[in-house]
């Protein structure tokens, strides 16, 4: 069995840099412009999940995103963890795209890509977290889908897959092709290595832009979103502040009295003299 | 000379062995070094990531890289841990007399599992009758039968107890000057006669083993020398002076890195009359000093390095570096320790085993008053 397995992965901005992600305050539009991305966290464990069918059956792993031409450098990190070929879909085109316009644009990218046994996304993103595209995804693809899956096998083009509910979960049978969206907890992403580090740089990394896929311009990007964003405001944060002022003895002796005051219960936390160190 | 540049696949490379020492060395380089304890179940780890085979050729099982990505493999490490950078470093010490001075068949047995991590190498050079003086050298080979017959001690010797290979230099004969002429030996661990003796209590670079290996009428076949007979004096000063200074320096540079990033997370964190620290100006000289010093180690070491990769002359650009990068590696922590006022005294914070593993580094690899003779020896001859 030789399976062609598809993984979507998606460039988030790095953690690192969230206090210097500001909001267009026309476009209602986050700027991004100078912040570096990562691949959206869970995302490698949908590589590691995909690397990990290839290793057993066979088959070939195929990294695809839809996103800004630097998304390639994220594209190079995965073929350098052990994808063997990879697939930018970027366009100006595609900007401002909601789920649905993701989905679209992205189920595209797939077809064009090539033939798929097995399609493998993560459970939500780390910036936009709807945890939409997966299931829009699979029904353009007219695929059965799978969300928060946390153990699955292949067996024979079925899927033993295992779906994390709130208070348990379901085992299910699937018949491939099909996309299961998998959780963080199904598996530890591997380390990159140095030889794979040395072999991506040999790897296939094809760029297609809208006119490259099979698709009807107006239903991509901003033009093909029906999610309007009515508001978008940096929330203020600012706490009402009062400044103790004194000896430090008469500080504390006033913080005690506003926590008193504010209802809570010194007593039960059990501080003495004797019990501080 | 063109200004040293790192390629994109080296930064990917970078960013690789940074994610694996983040999750499997940072969290362990304060126990290490409290422990004295040298992890060598990392070595297989660092196996499978292509770092401990780093520039050894494909075909015996390495990355194929060169010493660029090697250092980038240190001071990565050595950010963290430069205790196990030095185990690292001086596993690389061992393996490349044998890639470049070797036959094929000793390639064969030693490489592949070494560049695996699954045997870790050192090597056997100093005694003690002075690291410095090493055309002095005691330990002695003798041609007997047919078989070579090894005496001698060696002390300060890195992975001295851990080490599955050793590669030992001693003195072979003498030339029509009376001057000692060396012949160097690849050891196997469990030779009869050959064992590792009294373990050092160090100061510093505790996340690795340094003590005395003893060889007591150790018997080796033909096999077992490494170049010619008589010709080892090269064998072993081009790896102290290529390898290993090339690693202490970038063992350095990871320090430097170190005490940068500390200095600024703890001035940024510290508040003081009110405000982060850092905007003493005085905390600011410290923090740019640190800076500056990181950044001038860096090129020296890697622009050595790529004269390496180059193939060009680089021992006198290595000794620049690894006296350049020791020294400034002691005095940015230092400085950051008084940065931090009283919490830099305290241990919970990684900058006083920043200080105690820079003080290490200066003899590693031949002091910084060997590195200034030969430098400026170099400079006098017009290099
Ligand atoms: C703060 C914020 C809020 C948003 N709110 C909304 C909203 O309410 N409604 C709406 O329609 N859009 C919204 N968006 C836009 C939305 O983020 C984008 O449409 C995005 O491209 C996909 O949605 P997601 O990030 O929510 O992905 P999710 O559905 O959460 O992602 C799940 C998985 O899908 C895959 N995936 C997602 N995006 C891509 C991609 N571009 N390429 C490849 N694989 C991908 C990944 O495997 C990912 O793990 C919002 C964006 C932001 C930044
Ligand atoms: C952490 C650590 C790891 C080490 N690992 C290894 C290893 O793996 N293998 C190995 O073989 N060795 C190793 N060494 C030994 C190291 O190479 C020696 O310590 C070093 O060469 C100095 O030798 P010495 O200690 O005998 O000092 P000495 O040679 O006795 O020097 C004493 C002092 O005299 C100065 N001095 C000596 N000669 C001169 C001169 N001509 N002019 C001016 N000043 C001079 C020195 O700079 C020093 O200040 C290690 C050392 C340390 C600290």
């Amino acid at each position: 069995m030789s399976l062609n397995i598809t993984v979507c992965i998606k460039p988030v901005p790095d953690p690192d840099y969230y206090d210097k992600i500001t909001i267009d305050p026309v476009k209602k539009t986050i700027t991004r412009a100078g912040i570096p991305t990562i691949i959206n966290p869970v995302d490698k464990n949908a590589v590691e999940a995909a690397l990990q069918v290839k290793e057993k059956l066979g088959g070939k792993v195929v990294v695809i995103t839809m996103a800004p031409p630097n998304a390639e450098e994220n594209l190079r990190e995965l073929l350098a963890m052990g994808a063997d070929e990879a697939v930018l879909l970027t366009d100006r085109a595609f900007a401002g795209a909601d789920t649905l316009a993701t989905s679209y644009a992205l189920a595209a990218g797939l077809k064009k890509s090539g033939p798929f046994d097995l399609v493998f996304t993560g459970t939500e993103s780390a910036d936009g977290a709807t945890s939409q595209v997966p299931a829009q995804l699979a029904e353009w693809l007219d695929i059965p889908h799978l969300w928060n899956v946390q153990e699955f096998e292949v067996e024979d083009h079925t899927l033993k897959a295992k779906m994390s509910m709130e208070n348990g979960y379901i085992n299910y049978l699937v018949q491939m092709p099909a996309l299961l969206a998998v959780k963080r907890s199904i598996n530890k992403p591997r380390y990159t290595t140095v030889m794979g580090v040395m072999k991506a740089k040999k790897k296939p990394l094809t760029v297609l832009t809208a006119a490259d896929l099979d698709v009807e311009p107006e239903r991509l990007g901003l033009q093909g979103s029906p999610t309007k964003a009515g508001d978008i405001f940096t929330p203020s944060l600012a706490r009402k502040g009062q400044q103790l002022t004194g000896e430090t003895e008469e500080i504390v002796e006033q913080l005690i009295q506003v926590l008193r005051g504010a209802g809570l219960n010194l007593e039960s936390l059990n501080v003495n003299e004797a019990g501080r160190e | 000379m063109g200004f040293f540049q790192f390629t994109e696949e080296q930064e990917m490379l970078r960013k690789a062995v940074r994610e694996f020492v983040e999750a499997e060395i940072a969290p362990h380089a304060a126990e290490w070094d409290e422990k004295h304890y040298c992890p060598v179940e990392l070595f297989p780890k660092m196996g499978e990531m292509g770092i401990t085979g780093i520039f050894v050729p494909e075909e015996y099982g390495g990355a194929g890289l060169g010493h660029v990505e090697r250092a980038i493999c240190l001071e990565e490490i050595s950010r963290y841990s430069a205790g196990l950078g030095i185990a690292l470093m001086t596993h690389h010490l061992g393996i490349a007399p044998i890639l470049y001075f070797g036959t094929d068949e000793q390639k064969q047995k030693y490489l592949p599992d070494l560049a695996a991590g699954k045997k870790i190498c050192g090597l056997s050079v100093t005694e003690p009758g002075g690291g410095s003086d090493f055309m002095g050298l005691k330990a002695t080979g003798e041609f007997k039968d047919g078989q070579w017959v090894i005496n001698g001690r060696k002390c300060f010797i890195t992975n001295a107890s851990v080490a599955d290979v050793d590669i030992w230099a001693v003195v072979t004969g003498q030339d029509e000057k009376g001057r000692a002429l060396m012949t160097v030996f690849i050891i196997d661990k469990d030779t009869p006669g050959h064992a590792p003796g009294r373990e050092e209590n160090k100061i510093g670079l505790n996340g690795s083993s340094t003590g005395d290996v003893i060889c007591n009428d150790v018997v080796l076949g033909e096999e077992a020398v490494l170049g010619e007979v008589n010709k080892g004096a090269k064998i072993a000063l081009s790896a102290i002076q290529e390898i290993g200074r090339a690693g202490m320096a970038a063992i350095s540079v990871g320090i430097l890195r170190g005490c940068l990033e500390e200095g600024v997370k703890f001035s940024n964190e510290r508040i003081l009359y009110g405000k982060p620290l850092n905007r003493l100006q005085a905390i600011q000289f410290i923090i740019a000093e640190n800076r500056v010093a990181y950044e001038a180690a860096k090129l020296l070491t890697y622009h050595a390095a790529s004269l390496k990769d180059a193939g060009k002359p680089c021992a006198n650009e290595f000794s620049m570096a690894k006296l350049f990068a020791t020294e400034a590696a002691i005095e940015a922590a230092k400085k950051t320790i008084d940065l931090m006022g009283g919490y830099g005294c305290i241990n919970e914070y990684p900058v006083g085993r920043f200080l105690r593993d820079a003080i290490a580094t200066i003899p590693a690899g031949g002091t910084s008053h060997i590195q200034k003779i030969i430098i400026a020896g170099n400079a006098i001859r017009g290099n």
